[in-house]
């Protein structure tokens, strides 16, 4: 075991050097101050890395546990750990901000200081969420997302940024106010204790489940965004700067996922059973309706964002299985999810900055001036289509498999989107990328330079590995999954 | 999981097989910058080499009795359920990697010819080498994972070749719809499989066969109130898969359309190969088929139906290699009713025989292509024989075969096809049989009408002002008007003053190579069909009988011959060419007035029964249509214009109502007090009073 506090690391080195970047930027030093971000970036992935190599696959509960005073009038404690799924996302985190900090480096010459310090407090705080195991803290953290987000998409945003960051906040903020109700009733439900472990331990009847399900459904079902509560994800996408775009869809809409599955399904289990036929259905309306909907949207990057929402349907509806196979693969298209709609953003990314248009009718042909841009934009696309051998394929597999134990008619509609999710970004790449030059200034497009295929390439190695040998990453979750089936198995009813 | 070096040199070599294709795909496509076009073709062409020799090899030693089923790596697992990489290596696993390799070998030779001025010259020798490798990992697996693994990978092998020449709007559209439509029978492939690992617990090949007639008698209630028996349910949607990649009614749309893309993987792709997959996988699945006679009725109705509908849309196209692709697609139909028959191996041996015949004339029509400077339209043909003489004789070798004609391939193969139909119980088989006679002269006709027309009668391509070179040129005036797009090369249509030449020996020599086995491959099918060369691959219940039947009725090859001259399929074939030979060297001004008279049949026909305008209408059109709905109705109407924006508004209201009462002046504010004051006194005596 590792002495130094890891897990604060990974927490607290982002947001350090977020304050550094801030602090040392001025309106010259932007060359300085992207190394300095990188750093921090880099060392905050870094110090993720002993986690993984010394996390023990086969312990049950949580490891690396840091628990320390922090407020005590609440008995709240700045209380640490992590279990498989949350080791997998605070890599998957910390690996993206390494991503974003260099997408963002000659193409954001605005407040250079001011964005790369968001990013990596963001990415700071965001292991905080999947790291915290005290009820307080994890609401803390997850609020504070909301302030950076909020401001990457006001300051570096498109034309209609303000309406996309306000609807953002809003949207978000309203959902997750009622979770804290929730969390107060847990509070004294539980003893005056706001440890998770001590609110899973605690019986509640069946009333009481339901009201606390849907106050923490309200935030995070806006969170991962489901099915009716999504509309405010295509704005933000939309509006966001190709960085923005890249955490809120790679990391971002885990934290609605992962509360699911932290806070739902082992605090009210009985109240997740009532209720998962409800949650099936908007997962599988999510999959169908949001599949056709981004089918004729023009705008690429809502095109990717619709799909992103219909993506996020297979975790919603794994979760909601109440089995190994849908818990495993839920969790695994989180992690799939970072990866494939990151890197689509960023191609989009790197058209936008060439051409300054995200309309699929200003397109065509790109591939004749940027052969290998086009290649990577494939395998992101089959990928995205959940083509077997790339990450893609794996989550959505798994899922289907868990949702026919669980009903035909689920894995029926789940499956359709081998269909449609096929059919929207391929069409849309045919559109983009095939074809003869559309005009002029496709022609003169330059093909990816050597950043772009850094982080390009980084991200395709990831698709592939994980499409081709996932068991690293499902040997990671096995017994989390086990835990955590166990948990929502077992009735917290009050014994009468 | 079995450690590279605990492995025997047998096992290093299964895996030999579909790496070293792989190998040859990554460094053509991944180094292909650093590679001279020399070097990437040799590069390839060595690795496929390497892989025919083992494919070689193993095939030898599955006829020494040996065979193979383990593991590669557990690829992940969940729950406890094992997803694996693996290989399953028995007569039937073998017999295709020989098919694959050989066929596949051939091509790249072929392609140095084909593609010599291409641009995307390393890319194509990339892309081949890469689907070689998918379809290898698809006929060696051991497990459904791994057989959809390979299944998708061709398919994505298969849109990337079809969009290769990606500037051309008809190749970009034909490969979108490949892959979409694939992803129709993917779908239900999926489900299938996924009902097979519910009830089984495992996706392992060998497990899931010998705990299936435990399971036969089960019942699944998909719909409430309606059960059907688990396996026809299974087995139909794993068929509604190979319908998709084998391209059988209705989702054969996709196959004619995949013309735009290069010629030799015509051949490859969607003939010889990865369109057999689907026929491939239903022989592997024998023993769940078995168990549900509805099931195989279906395949059988379905493989009839294309079997004899697509034969007639070939005798009417113009277009050389679209004649090929629809005979493929009347072929893969007999295919699929020999598997509705039960007569699994004389499905996977007429599979064996077409990959030999169909890749020629795929290969030949290249060549005639080639020779037309890209002239694909046999109406511009003609009396080309003394220019190609090889490709003539070559063609004309698998056209025999093609029509099912003795003593070539495709006779042995097809004939115990329709003889197995003939004798099979299952009830719809009257009417699979009757097709597929239908189906007989239909074929005669197009195998031969190609060779009549294109290499015989008036050389045509000479005369601009022949009546069929000047309706052929209005037809594309005609297209071109109302499609700026069109699918031809952009060199085509100018007076040719240089003759056509016989093509270069790299074209040639797979042509002759492959003729071989368009010949002699059928001879062996004492041992294929009738023997026991499949053991314990294809299991065939004794309900249904026809092979053991026609084993009985066997006697060896010469006597199988001599029987063909007074059975009806022969004539038939013969009445097929027979009709072809009037009408393309006897009497060449009748077709353009039979095309007249029989007006309304013809553009049935020319328009494919109308299925392309109705999906694209339909399922296109309406996918389109519902996307508009929900996105202008519900999202932004309903979700955020009512609920979202409208809540906001709702707010702004409220509060522009609720500020009215803070006018700032005292009188308004004294009024208010005073009326409160009534208000709550008069409520205070109506309760208080009795």
């Amino acid at each position: 075991m590792y002495a130094l506090p890891l897990l604060s690391l990974s927490i607290w080195i982002p947001i350090g050097f977020g304050l550094l970047v801030l602090a040392s930027g001025n309106e010259r030093n932007a060359g300085f101050v992207r190394i300095l971000a990188l750093v921090g970036a880099l060392l905050g992935f870094l110090v993720t890395l002993p986690i993984y190599d010394g996390f023990s696959v086969a312990t049950h509960g949580f490891q690396y546990v840091e628990e320390r005073e922090w407020i005590d009038t609440f008995n709240s404690s700045y209380h640490l750990g992590v279990d498989g799924i949350s080791l997998l996302l605070v890599l998957l985190n910390s690996f993206t901000t390494v991503i974003v900090v260099i997408a963002g480096w000659e193409v954001i010459q605005k407040r250079v200081s001011q964005y790369m310090a968001a990013f990596l407090i963001l990415s700071g705080l965001l292991n905080g969420v999947f790291c915290s195991l005290d009820g307080l803290l994890f609401y803390v953290f997850f609020e504070a997302t909301l302030i950076p987000m909020f401001i990457i998409i006001g300051v570096w945003g498109g034309p209609n940024r303000v309406y996309a960051s306000v609807k953002f906040f809003l949207y978000t903020l309203l959902g997750s106010l009622l979770s804290l109700v929730a969390l107060m009733y847990l509070y004294f439900a539980a003893g005056n204790s706001f440890s998770l472990q001590d609110i899973y331990d605690t019986p509640l009847a069946l009333g009481p489940q339901i009201f606390i399900f849907l106050a923490f459904f309200m935030a995070f079902a806006v969170k991962v965004p489901m099915w009716p509560v999504h509309t405010w994800l295509p704005d933000a996408h939309v509006e966001a700067p190709t960085g923005g775009s890249v955490v809120l869809a790679a990391i971002m809409l885990k934290l609605g996922g992962y509360g699911f599955l932290r806070l739902s399904l082992q605090i009210v289990p009985d109240a997740s059973h009532a209720l998962s036929g409800m949650m099936i259905f908007l997962s599988l309306v999510a999959v169908v309706y949001i599949g056709l909907v981004a089918l004729v949207q023009t705008d690429m990057k809502k095109l990717i964002a619709y799909s992103s929402i219909s993506h996020m349907g297979f975790v919603t509806l794994g979760l909601f299985l109440f089995n190994a196979q849908g818990l495993e693969g839920s969790v695994l298209q989180m992690i799939s999810h970072g990866f494939v709609s990151g890197a689509l953003f960023l191609c989009v990314g790197v058209l936008y900055d060439r051409m300054h248009s995200r309309q699929i009718a200003d397109y065509g042909g790109v591939v004749n001036s940027m052969p290998v841009f086009a290649t990577f934009f494939m395998l992101f696309a089959m990928a995205n289509a959940g083509l077997p051998g790339t990450s893609g394929f794996v989550g959505e597999f798994i899922v289907i498999m868990g949702a026919m134990q669980a009903n035909f008619w689920y894995a029926f509609a789940a499956a359709t989107s081998l269909i449609f999710g096929a059919a929207y970004t391929l069409w849309m790449y045919k559109r983009v990328v095939f074809g003869a030059v559309a005009n002029e200034h496709v022609a003169q497009l330059k093909d990816i330079n050597l950043r772009e295929f850094l982080i390009l390439g980084l991200l395709a190695v990831a698709v592939l590995l994980m499409g081709l040998w996932p068991n690293p990453f499902a040997e990671l979750i096995h017994t989390s999954v086990t835990d955590l089936l166990a948990h929502v198995m077992h009735s917290k009813l009050p014994m009468p | 999981m079995s450690p590279l070096t605990n492995m025997t040199a047998m096992q290093k070599l299964y895996l030999i097989v579909p790496m070293a294709p792989l190998v040859g795909a990554m460094i053509a496509g991944l180094a292909g910058w650093a590679l001279s076009r020399r070097a990437a073709h040799v590069v390839t062409i060595f690795f496929m080499l390497v892989c025919l020799g083992g494919s070689i090899a193993v095939f030898w030693d599955v006829m020494q009795g040996h065979g193979f089923n383990g593991n590669l790596y557990t690829w992940m697992s969940s729950g406890n359920v094992n997803f694996v990489v693996g290989f399953l290596i028995d007569p039937l696993s073998a017999t295709m990697m020989m098919v694959v390799s050989f066929v596949s070998l051939m091509v790249h030779i072929y392609t140095i010819g084909y593609m010599h001025e291409d641009p995307g010259y390393k890319r194509f020798f990339s892309y081949i080498s890469l689907f070689t490798f998918a379809m290898l990992m698809l006929v060696m697996s051991n497990n459904f994972l791994q057989l959809f693994f390979g299944w998708e990978a061709v398919g994505l092998v298969s849109y990337l070749l079809i969009g290769f020449w990606y500037t051309r709007p008809t190749a970009i559209y034909a490969n979108l719809k490949a892959f979409l439509v694939n992803r129709v029978g993917d779908f239900g492939f999926l489900l299938g499989i996924a009902l097979i690992f519910m009830y089984f617990g495992t996706l392992d090949y060998i497990n899931v066969f010998s705990h299936a007639k435990t399971l036969s008698g089960n019942t699944i209630e998909i719909i409430p109130g309606l059960t059907w028996s688990l396996m026809s349910v299974i087995c139909i949607l794993l068929f509604i898969g190979a319908m998709g990649k084998s391209a059988q009614f209705p989702l054969h749309v996709w196959l004619p359309d995949s013309m735009e893309g290069p010629t030799p993987i015509s051949a490859l792709i969607h003939a010889a190969t990865m369109v057999t997959a689907g026929i491939f996988m239903v022989a592997r699945m024998s023993p769940l088929f078995e168990l549900s006679d509805t099931a195989l009725s279906f395949v059988m109705v379905i493989g009839a139906i294309t079997a004899f509908f697509m034969a007639l849309i070939a005798t009417v196209q113009y277009d050389i290699k679209r004649v090929v692709a629809y005979s493929t697609l009347s072929q893969l139909g007999y295919m699929t009713m020999a598997l509705g028959a039960s007569a699994y191996s004389a499905a996977v041996f007429h599979l064996f025989t077409h990959a030999f015949f169909k890749a020629v004339l795929f290969l030949g029509a290249g060549s005639v292509i080639m020779a037309m400077h890209h002239e694909q339209d046999m109406r511009k043909m003609g009396g080309l024989a003394k220019y190609l003489p090889i490709t003539y004789v070559t063609m004309f070798i698998a056209a025999i075969a093609n029509a099912g004609l003795p003593p070539f391939a495709g006779f042995f193969s097809k004939d115990t096809i329709i003889e197995a139909l003939k004798v099979s119980t299952l009830p719809v088989s009257g009417l699979a049989y009757t097709l597929a006679l239908g189906g007989v002269l239909a074929g005669g006709f197009y195998s031969f009408r190609i060779i009549f027309y294109a290499f015989h009668g008036k050389e045509r391509f000479a005369d601009p002002q022949d009546p069929a070179v000047l309706a052929c040129e209005a037809e594309r005036a005609h297209d071109e008007a109302h499609a700026a797009a069109h699918g031809h090369d952009e060199d085509h249509g100018h007076g040719h003053s240089n003759k056509p030449h016989e093509s270069p020996w790299v074209v040639c020599l797979p042509l002759i190579l492959l003729a071989i086995p368009a010949i002699a491959s059928g001879w062996v099918i004492g041992q294929f069909v009738f023997g026991d060369y499949f053991s314990d691959s294809i299991y065939v219940d004794h309900r249904h009988p026809a092979l053991e039947i026609l084993k009985e009725e066997f006697h060896g090859v010469i006597p199988m011959i001599v029987g063909a001259f007074t059975a009806l399929p022969f004539w038939l074939a013969i009445t097929g060419g027979g009709i072809a030979y009037y009408l393309y060297i006897l009497r060449p001004d009748l077709p353009a007035v039979w095309r007249a008279r029989w007006g309304i049949v013809v553009t049935v026909l020319m328009e494919k029964y109308g299925l392309d305008r109705f999906n694209q209408w339909f399922f296109a059109g309406g996918a389109r249509c519902l996307g508009q709905a929900f996105w202008r109705g519900g999202d932004v109407l309903l979700i955020d214009g009512l609920l979202v924006n409208g809540s906001a508004r709702v707010v702004g209201w409220f509060s522009r109502f609720v500020r009215r009462f803070q006018s700032g002046y005292i009188y308004n504010y004294a009024f208010a007090m005073l009326f409160g004051i009534v208000v709550l006194l008069s409520i205070t005596l109506w309760t208080l009073l009795p």
